[in-house]
């Protein structure tokens, strides 16, 4: 059991077996929780496919297992985890984040209002939004 | 804050969206009931808004044309450090910081204004190649400081401060230049605001840079 944290948010996944740097997930909860899909062809995530690199595919998966904290070194992007293996975060590397600014086309995101209902910001195309930030600290 | 600039431009094919960088969203309640806004308000406790747009300060404003293209990226919004130099017992800041502080706030909201009422034909509206050129950098360091802090608010809100603050701390060694990051974790005073003698060391800290990075407008102090 491993809470991961992921772009698309928050998954309890009780298949998870934390090992040292590894993470290894039924590659149904790995789809699930990264988007990531194991392939013939190596691990997909929309368009994209990565091969596994020759001679160390059980480093990446073993049947129907996924190591993704090996997937997400490979693909350089940011991961932490907890002391004792319990909760991973499996972040976006800042080369994705900078390209996706360089675009100019805002990020999209859902957050709660403080009645719990969620709202993109893509539900309020077609008007001129001035977001900002506030804290009470 | 925003309510009645957003009351006087709701005409204009424009909404402001405020979200809140707290973490605990009980922090940030009491002010949202206080204030009554009626454009929507978001609690961002991951703080994703710094990961996505590179946030590292409140408040920072992102503004956002009928496309949903940037046409300013995350600037301090007519926020300006007169704070430096008030007296931190009797709160009062000195004429000329004073006048500063109200000169961005002025020039700020006439430049929403002048955006709202007149689109991409606003001076303030960056041209696509000014808006690439005034992005905030983002690094490996910022996205995995980013990561870390996710972790220990992870962990905070599941019973394990101890951890918690530690990776808190080794997001703020990652990434020194977010205030969002140090201000979250750091200790409050009975104010709630993270204004021990530990910020104002940072602050003292900063010599000549700025608390709240430069904003490339006209008139913005």
């Amino acid at each position: 059991m491993a809470t991961v944290l992921t772009e698309r948010g928050e998954f309890d996944v009780t298949t998870a077996r934390a090992s040292g740097e590894d993470l290894w997930l039924s590659a149904r909860d790995a789809a699930e929780s990264t988007g990531w899909v194991l392939k013939p062809e190596g691990l997909c995530k929309d368009e994209t496919c990565v091969p596994l690199p020759r001679g160390r595919e059980g480093e990446f998966a073993r049947g129907e297992q996924v190591n993704v904290a090996a997937l997400w070194r490979h693909l350089g992007q940011p991961l932490v985890h907890s002391d004792r293996g319990h909760a991973w975060v499996l972040a976006t590397s800042a080369r994705e984040r900078a390209a996706a600014l360089r675009s100019l086309e805002a990020p999209d995101f859902t957050l709660p209002d403080p009645s719990g209902r969620q709202h993109s910001l893509s539900d309020y195309r077609g008007k001129k939004v001035f977001l900002v930030t506030w804290a009470s600290w | 804050m925003w309510q009645g600039l957003y009351e006087e431009l709701a005409g204009e094919n424009f909404i402001v969206i405020a979200v809140a960088m707290d973490s605990r969203e009980a922090d940030a309640l009491p002010w949202i009931e206080a204030a009554k806004p009626t454009y929507p308000t978001l609690i961002d406790r991951e703080h994703r808004l710094a990961d996505l747009y590179g946030v590292v300060n409140v408040p920072q404003a992102i503004w956002i044309d009928e496309a949903g293209r940037i046409v300013r990226p995350a600037e301090a919004a007519g926020a300006y450090e007169g704070f430096r130099r008030m007296n931190r017992t009797t709160r009062e800041m000195p004429e000329d910081a004073a006048q500063l502080t109200a000169q961005a706030k002025t020039t700020y909201l006439d430049a929403i204004r002048d955006w709202a009422r007149r689109g991409a034909a606003s001076e303030h509206a960056f041209s696509a190649e000014a808006a690439r050129a005034h992005l905030p950098a983002l690094t490996d360091d910022t996205a995995t400081a980013q990561a870390m802090f996710r972790l220990g608010q992870f962990l905070l809100r599941h019973g394990e401060p101890e951890e918690g603050q530690r990776w808190l701390g080794e997001a703020t060694r990652r990434h020194p230049d977010s205030w969002c990051i140090w201000r979250q974790s750091a200790g409050k005073n009975d104010l709630g605001l993270a204004a021990l003698p530990d910020f104002w060391a940072r602050v003292e800290a900063l010599g000549a840079n700025r608390y709240y990075l430069p904003v490339d407008m006209k008139g913005m102090p």
